[in-house]
């Protein structure tokens, strides 16, 4: 791969830079509670909650780790855990 | 209604203040994106362009803005999308800007700046010297510095054509005295739009930003990237150095006007004594050095006009031959040995003849340079190897150990 001036690339980068690798607690989605509010969804600040109903879940090849779903969820159905490699 | 001024400009040759000179050169260029921050330090080349817009002489955006870090941010943006774009600083406002600066060439955007040299604060001061462009140095612009205002407004046009060429991809810096050129009134040759036009096509970007076929410009660069990509951007300084004489190479084809392309002699001819300065100065230093020469003395001058990229071979080979260098600084870096004889020494290092370099910091702050002064410098390079000295220091003003008395 040659570089192009200016450091010129292709857009998408962010889905080819997994960076899950980055997490020290995941989020478990313990499906017992959820309530179908959408606050974990609409406040992943990297997009990757996804579900429908009351049927969350995150793609762990992005996710962080911030906890932020765990804090926003009105309910307590999604719990950090430490993250065991 | 049509003012004496509109009949004046319109003309071939005009009598026109530098700035406003400046400004019919820039609308001539035909710039699509024009922002400024309009209040001091900035000078009268926007505040016409700014009505030249205002009057539909110019089809372009104007963007007036709060700070000069905008007004290079609002270039920046605009010439990622493909457009050409101008902008123009001096002093503080240079230093505002140099965050953004370093942006612009390191996203090889080619990107045209008048830079209308002042000094830096503390002290406020606001006249001519040259620490504004100086000190961005190493931002990866081509600096070109002129040394009239037909220069400047020929300058300009060669700017666009250098800072577009495929092989160059830089921000151009047209570095033109403040108050010395830009407020002066000198006669000047306005191209025709005609004329300009056939010297200088449309902007064609290679990549540029549009919602239709989104991509990364500026991309993060990481550890194993960051070092390539700014060598890139060394090579393409290099490589600019051909560029620069080509296009003033083609516009004294076309115009019939040169002032060199990296650098400018004058009876460098059997010289044993060469000048080197920057700017306006080089205007007197006509004067002088021809004076001596009539007289008998052995004196050439080398005008300096790429700082960036610096002419090392050029520098080497129009100094091949003498013994004695003088180098003008109109801007200091205290605790140093001079900003431009720095690099004059470092290309003659190692060469088969080392001439003596001295080294005269002169102007500063807008100070005179008079004739008599360049005279005498010259007379003492001739004699000694100064490294670093100040023309015309008032000894009353700066005698030390009485910092205490009132």
């Amino acid at each position: 791969m040659k570089l192009i001036p200016g450091l010129v690339a292709l857009p998408g980068t962010s889905r080819a830079n997994k960076t899950g690798s980055w997490r020290i607690e995941r989020p478990l989605f313990l499906h017992q509670k959820c309530n179908g509010c959408r606050l974990c969804d609409w406040c992943c600040p990297e997009g990757i909650v996804s579900g429908q109903g009351k049927l969350f879940d995150c793609d762990f090849d992005y996710c962080k780790g911030c906890g932020i779903c765990a804090e926003v969820c009105p309910v307590d159905d999604i719990v950090m855990q430490v993250e065991e490699r | 209604m049509a003012t004496l001024m509109d009949r004046v400009i319109t003309s071939k040759a005009a009598v026109l203040e530098g700035s406003r000179a400046i400004a019919e050169a820039v609308r001539l260029c035909r710039p699509q994106v024009i922002s400024a921050y309009p209040i001091t330090p900035q000078t009268h080349v926007v505040e016409a362009l700014a009505q030249m817009v205002a009057d539909g002489a110019l089809k372009a955006e104007f963007v007036n803005v709060e700070s000069e870090h905008s007004a290079a941010s609002v270039v920046l943006g605009a010439s990622a999308t493909g457009a050409r774009v101008y902008t123009a600083s001096s002093s503080q406002g240079i230093a505002l800007m140099s965050e953004v600066l370093f942006n612009i060439a390191g996203l090889r955007l080619p990107v045209v700046l008048t830079c209308a040299n002042r000094a830096l604060s503390s002290p406020l001061n606001i006249w001519n010297d040259q620490q504004d462009s100086l000190s961005v140095r190493d931002a990866g612009w081509v600096q070109l510095y002129v040394e009239d205002n037909q220069e400047a407004v020929d300058t300009h046009l060669q700017a666009y054509a250098i800072a577009e060429d495929r092989r160059v991809l830089l921000p151009t810096m047209v570095c033109a005295d403040g108050f010395l050129l830009t407020h002066t009134y000198e006669p000047v040759i306005v191209p025709t739009q005609e004329e300009v036009d056939a010297f200088l096509p449309p902007y064609r970007p290679q990549h540029y930003l549009t919602p239709d076929k989104p991509l990364t410009m500026g991309a993060f660069a990481d550890p194993e990237y960051y070092m390539e990509s700014r060598y890139l951007l060394d090579r393409a300084l290099e490589r600019s150095q051909a560029v620069i004489e080509d296009a003033a190479q083609r516009f004294n084809r076309a115009f019939g006007r040169h002032y060199g392309g990296l650098l400018d002699t004058l009876h460098m001819e059997g010289a044993r004594t060469a000048v080197v300065a920057m700017g306006s100065v080089v205007a007197t230093l006509r004067d002088v050095v021809s004076g001596l020469r009539d007289d008998g003395h052995a004196v050439g001058l080398v005008k300096v006009r790429s700082f960036r990229p610096f002419p090392k071979d050029a520098l080497r080979s129009a100094l091949r031959d003498v013994d004695r260098v003088l180098v003008l600084e109109r801007a200091l870096s205290p605790g140093g040995v001079g900003i431009l004889a720095a690099e004059v020494r470092a290309v003659l290092q190692g060469q088969p003849r080392q001439p003596a370099v001295s080294a005269f910091v002169a102007g500063l702050g807008g100070r005179d340079i008079p004739v008599e002064t360049l005279q005498a410098l010259i007379a003492r390079a001739q004699d000694e190897a100064v490294e670093q000295g100040f023309a015309d220091l008032k000894a009353e003003l700066v005698e030390e150990g009485d910092e205490d008395e009132s």
